[in-house]
């Protein structure tokens, strides 16, 4: 969206030149602020596409030809552990969290956005602070459950965990995106004789749907994300990605380029998803309230 | 919640139609039913979340008041405050909790402005601002230990950390041998942590910020500019305004977020140094320990302060929320 903020007055006055000589000054520092952020990212892949010898020189060996290795590596070609049964893990977790997170979601959405219960707001801020205590705060008694019902280890515990670390975001979001249905139109489908199923399929499925998937991806992404519950309560069977990842360094030694090799690959989902969905993102992120 | 069955009541009600026909009763039931359809897509999430965080947190301070530690276990009992007061004398945990109000603070602060400053160059119209945008959130869609990872080991490490290699490269290009080689992580840990931390929290500040920016009804500073007030009057007197809601929602979600970090503080200093905030010395009374009672101490103080935080996040959101209804 290019808003006319420059807007000449008198074209050509001086003032107009001086302001748009800033402008042009104001994009170029943006430019360098935006390549600065991502200079750390884009260190990260170079070096996972270097030898370990080139990766771990000082000063940083820039023009080294590109490698594989890292990769290699990290797949586990080598002499190294294969990453395959953590990423299998954190996508089954955070797949089967995602998809209980919309099950219990939109259900809760539909009845606090669309036929507002009463006391809807208070309903909603319980949703709120459950996410705002501490994760940690119980993690023992879960352990101590899991530990005496043999669900340590277990990706299913952290489906559930998953599912409710992220469901009061969710059901936020879906609720922000259901109130955008017109009211008018679902009175005018009520006067045409619809019925609910097809009030629902007809009038809210697709102005909720991007909204829907957006909530989908944020569940997703704090759910790959997630270290402390997944460090706590998995162990061999049921580590997931990050897990993988802090013991790389600890029980190897450190392989430069292996590990951001890793890294990389690890976060490409994330990346992957963020970018197709940057202005759904914000408006998740803010829990609706920034439109 | 309590969640009351109402099975006998509407059984009875169907009786007294049934009898005579009273329509108020039949209206009420109707309308107690009508409710009941209201509530019921709303029960399985509200039970879920009860069963699942608020159980854990009732069974956490219930083992706060015991003595137990798992590595003793035949020396568990009732503890009254014993574990609270431990809580609050140890000079660690005294310590963790400075650590963490400093590294929030700093963090939210820093991020805050620097997002700040980034929405409003992003304001304006420039060449390639779509990319410079996708540039600036790629930070945050790191996985979190990924980007703590490449804190530690590619950028701060002293031997060949981007960082120090930078130093060195641009020493030689004057011609010097003898570059200086902090060693970041030892030399100052807490802004080691801060600075990884404010780069993956500085794009998330800015989104918000933009998004506030975008809302904002361009009428009011056209007629302000049409007056002659300064790029700066502007500013002042219509943005700032304008955005206090969002600055103070961009700040309270990242201190939500912030306060109960665990992945940048166990990956780049486990907690060394003085850089232990709350949630990784919960984490190592537990997992490292074994006291769970003094855990769950911890764990209890921790809610009461976050709720601190919490009620002045939700009375934000709720003001944001009020906006929307009246709208």
């Amino acid at each position: 969206m290019n808003r006319p903020l420059l807007a000449p007055r008198r074209p050509g006055s001086p003032g107009t030149r001086r302001r748009r000589h800033t402008g042009t000054l104001l994009g170029l520092v943006a430019w360098l602020c935006g390549i600065g952020f991502f200079l750390p990212v884009a260190w990260m892949v170079l070096t996972s596409f270097h030898s370990e010898t080139d990766a771990a020189t000082n000063p940083p060996s820039l023009g080294a030809g590109l490698s594989l290795h890292g990769y290699r590596e990290f797949f586990g070609a080598g002499s190294g552990i294969s990453p395959w049964p953590p990423l299998i893990n954190s996508l089954t977790a955070s797949v089967a969290s995602t998809l209980l997170v919309l099950l219990l979601a939109v259900p809760a959405a539909y009845a606090l956005a669309i036929k507002p219960v009463r006391k809807w707001s208070d309903v909603l801020f319980f949703f709120l602070s459950t996410k705002m205590l501490p994760l940690v705060a119980g993690l023992l008694p879960v352990y101590l459950v899991a530990q005496n019902t043999g669900m340590l280890d277990s990706i299913w515990l952290l489906v559930l965990l998953y599912t409710s670390m992220n469901l009061p975001i969710a059901v936020w979001m879906m609720r922000s995106f259901l109130a955008e249905v017109p009211v008018e139109m679902l009175e005018a489908a009520s006067i045409d004789g619809a019925g609910l199923t097809t009030t629902l399929t007809r009038i809210v499925a697709p102005v909720a749907m991007p909204g829907i998937a957006a909530t989908a991806l944020i569940s997703f992404i704090f759910s790959w994300n997630e270290l402390l519950f997944a460090r706590v309560l998995t162990g061999i069977v049921a580590g997931t990605s990050p897990v993988f990842l802090t013991g790389l360094v600890t029980s190897q030694g450190l392989f430069l380029a292996k590990v951001c090799a890793a890294a990389t690959v690890i976060s490409l989902p994330v990346i992957a998803a963020g970018f197709a969905a940057q202005d759904k993102l914000v408006q998740g992120l803010s829990l609706g309230a920034v439109k | 919640m309590p969640i009351r069955t109402t099975e006998p009541a509407p059984a009875a009600e169907v009786a007294a139609v049934d009898r005579g026909g009273d329509p108020a009763a039949r209206a009420r039931r109707t309308e107690r039913a009508r409710n009941w359809a209201r509530r019921a897509p709303l029960l399985p999430a509200l039970v879920f979340l009860v069963i699942v965080t608020q159980l854990p947190f009732v069974a956490t301070v219930v083992i706060s008041f015991t003595r137990w530690n798992a590595l003793a276990p035949e020396n568990r009992g009732f503890a009254a405050f014993d574990n609270y007061r431990a809580v609050f004398t140890d000079p660690a945990m005294r310590a963790s909790v400075g650590t963490t109000v400093l590294l929030t603070v700093t963090v939210v602060l820093v991020s805050l402005l620097l997002g700040l400053g980034l929405a409003l160059l992003l304001d304006r119209g420039f060449r390639g601002r779509g990319i410079v945008r996708t540039l600036l959130i790629t930070p945050f869609l790191v996985v979190p230990v990924a980007s703590a990872l490449l804190w530690k080991h590619a950028l701060y490490n002293a031997s060949y950390g981007l960082l120090n290699g930078s130093l060195t490269w641009i020493w030689r290009l004057f011609g010097s041998d003898d570059p200086p080689q902090p060693d970041w992580m030892t030399d100052s840990p807490l802004a080691a942590v801060e600075v990884s931390l404010i780069w993956q929290w500085t794009p998330f500040m800015m989104l918000i910020l933009l998004a506030g920016l975008q809302s904002r009804a361009t009428d009011a500073i056209e007629a302000a500019r049409m007056d002659g007030a300064s790029a700066f009057d502007i500013f002042r007197y219509l943005t700032l305004p304008h955005l206090r809601r969002y600055l103070e929602l961009a700040a309270l979600l990242g201190t939500v977020y912030v306060v109960q970090n665990f992945d940048a503080v166990f990956t780049i200093t486990s907690g060394g140094l003085g850089t232990a905030n709350l949630p990784y010395t919960i984490y190592q009374t537990f997992y490292q320990a074994h006291d769970y009672g003094r855990a769950s101490a911890q764990g209890v103080v921790v809610v009461l302060c976050s709720l601190l935080v919490a009620t002045f996040a939700l009375r934000t959101v709720s003001s944001l929320l009020r906006e929307e209804v009246t709208r």
